[in-house]
């Protein structure tokens, strides 16, 4: 069965998931709008950058983390500046990498929900004088509930399945940086299949009842707006 | 319609070269053979010269596939196509062998690794136990213990020089010897123990400064090899035996040297230690 170590692996793979996914929703929400809504040249940079980690292997966005954090590093000289030390090998250092691992996966469902929605309602609010603040928590944000559904549970499953970023950064360290995918593979390395197998049924379980949920929820609100229309 | 005799012809006479072309392929095919190596990555750069030099001289082929012990072993486990197996341990083979999935009789302690305590730090360069010892370093890089014998290794150093509690909170843990050398070229860490083979080169260091660890203070670093069972066709069985032969010849094992390994064969460690001691 599980072990203390596997719980303790458990609970920081939840803590490190929940606060990433918060912290991407504050961030990625304004970001899916302005780039849903943006006329900028710098629209298809940003978008690329957002979109890199779905593309680029872990091991090269690890690799390159470890390096841009250190001490040698742009980030890891600010950090070291702030009296904050560095970041690899730190609860806040996996935060971070999670942040941009797990970005599409916020930004890109909340921006296509956003553009889905069209001008029209913003812009019949905007003749009632609804101003920007008013149209954007009141119409856009609303409307774009089932893409922030969907973004949230797949940032926080992804983070959960994250593994060779954090394998790269991490340094393994019991209760600050190993995590759920690190433990299993620690024990498939020792040969211990047995307790592989029960955290690996954990996660099975667990990432099919999340997306289980995620459909039926969608299904749901798919036959709703078939009822009411858009 | 008139073409069709035309394209018959050319049908006939492209498959007559195929079958020719292919019987002379066969033909190479049984002089020389192509033959896989599963390899542990600490022992990547010695192998690779060892597979050149091999090939300069036979007319066999050698593909090596690196990569962790642990992970090559499951591999095996599950059919992968290699002739032989380079472990980075000893326990990997002797679990082949009960599996009965290697031939005990071919086994040979290839190498025994050494440890260095190295840094990229210049700063600490030549006082890199010292600062082992008074705790002068934020992270101390160490393979996992659990997963590669390096680490184990270092673990036992460290329990000899009694620094096992005092390093407890400052140890960052890399999954094998590969990362943890990366953790401290990278300069998050600014001391790990990592395979001498890692950075050394004919007597001297390639990058950095280090502590080369006596090997008094852990327990030898026993690399074991070992031919896997396989249903194998008789010119590949010929070749992998050409190579096991070579591999153990005296121009092998000073390749095998000279990346900092020690060679030889496991009676005489007691011997070789005291030497080092």
């Amino acid at each position: 069965m599980l072990g203390e170590s596997d719980l303790t692996a458990i609970w920081l793979t939840l803590k490190l998931a929940g606060t990433v996914t918060l912290l991407l929703l504050i961030l990625g929400t304004p970001l899916a709008y302005w780039l849903a809504n943006t006329q900028s040249r710098w629209k298809g940079p940003v978008s690329a950058v957002v979109t890199l980690p779905l593309v680029l292997p872990p091991t090269v966005l690890g690799f390159y983390l470890l390096i841009f954090m250190g001490p040698a590093g742009p980030m890891g000289k600010l950090t070291e500046s702030l009296g904050l030390g560095t970041l690899p090998f730190t609860f806040a250092g996996l935060v971070f990498a999670s942040l941009l691992y797990s970005m599409p996966f916020v930004v890109q469902p909340i921006q296509n929900a956003i553009e889905a929605q069209g001008r029209r309602h913003a812009e019949v609010a905007a003749t009632l004088r609804a101003g920007p603040w008013d149209r954007f928590w009141h119409i856009t944000l609303p409307l774009a509930k089932p893409g922030i559904v969907t973004a949230t549970v797949l940032g926080f499953a992804h983070t959960v399945g994250e593994f060779g970023v954090i394998l790269m950064i991490g340094g393994n360290i019991p209760g600050e940086t190993r995590v759920v995918s690190v433990q299993i593979y620690d024990h498939v390395e020792a040969l211990e299949y047995a307790r592989a197998h029960w955290l690996s049924a954990a996660m099975l379980v667990f990432s099919f009842t999340v997306l289980l949920a995620l459909y039926t929820l969608q299904r749901r609100h798919a036959a709703l707006r078939w009822r009411y229309g858009p | 319609m008139a073409s069709r005799p035309i394209q018959y012809r050319m049908i006939s006479r492209a498959s007559v070269a195929l079958v020719a072309l292919s019987a002379l392929l066969r033909c190479s095919a049984t002089l020389a053979e192509e033959i896989t190596l599963a390899v542990a990555s600490n022992f990547s750069a010695p192998m690779t010269e060892i597979v050149t030099a091999f090939e300069s001289t036979s007319e066999h082929r050698v593909r090596v596939a690196f990569g962790s012990s642990g992970k090559l072993l499951a591999q095996i486990q599950h059919g992968a196509p290699f002739e032989a197996f380079f472990s980075a341990d000893q326990d990997k083979v002797s679990y082949l062998i009960s599996a009965g999935s290697a031939d005990p009789a071919s086994r040979i302690t290839y190498a025994r690794g050494r440890l260095i305590l190295w840094t990229a730090n210049s700063t600490l360069a030549g006082g890199e136990r010292q600062a082992l010892e008074s705790g002068a370093f934020r992270h101390l890089a160490i393979a996992n213990p659990r997963l590669a014998p390096y680490g184990a290794a270092a673990m036992e150093v460290l329990h000899a020089l009694k620094l096992e509690d005092e390093t407890r909170a400052k140890r960052v843990v890399g999954e094998n010897i590969a990362q943890t050398y990366q953790y401290v070229a990278s300069g998050n860490a600014q001391l790990g123990f990592i395979a001498l083979s890692q950075v050394f080169l004919n007597g001297n260091l390639t990058a950095g400064s280090g502590w080369i660890v006596p090997d008094t203070l852990h327990q030898p670093i026993r690399q074991d090899a070992v031919i896997l069972q396989r249903d194998r066709e008789q010119g590949r069985r010929t070749a992998t035996d050409a190579f096991w032969a070579f591999f153990q010849g005296q121009q092998a094992q000073r390749i095998i040297e000279r990346y900092g390994y020690r060679v030889g064969t496991p009676t005489q460690t007691p011997v070789e230690k005291v030497d080092a001691g």
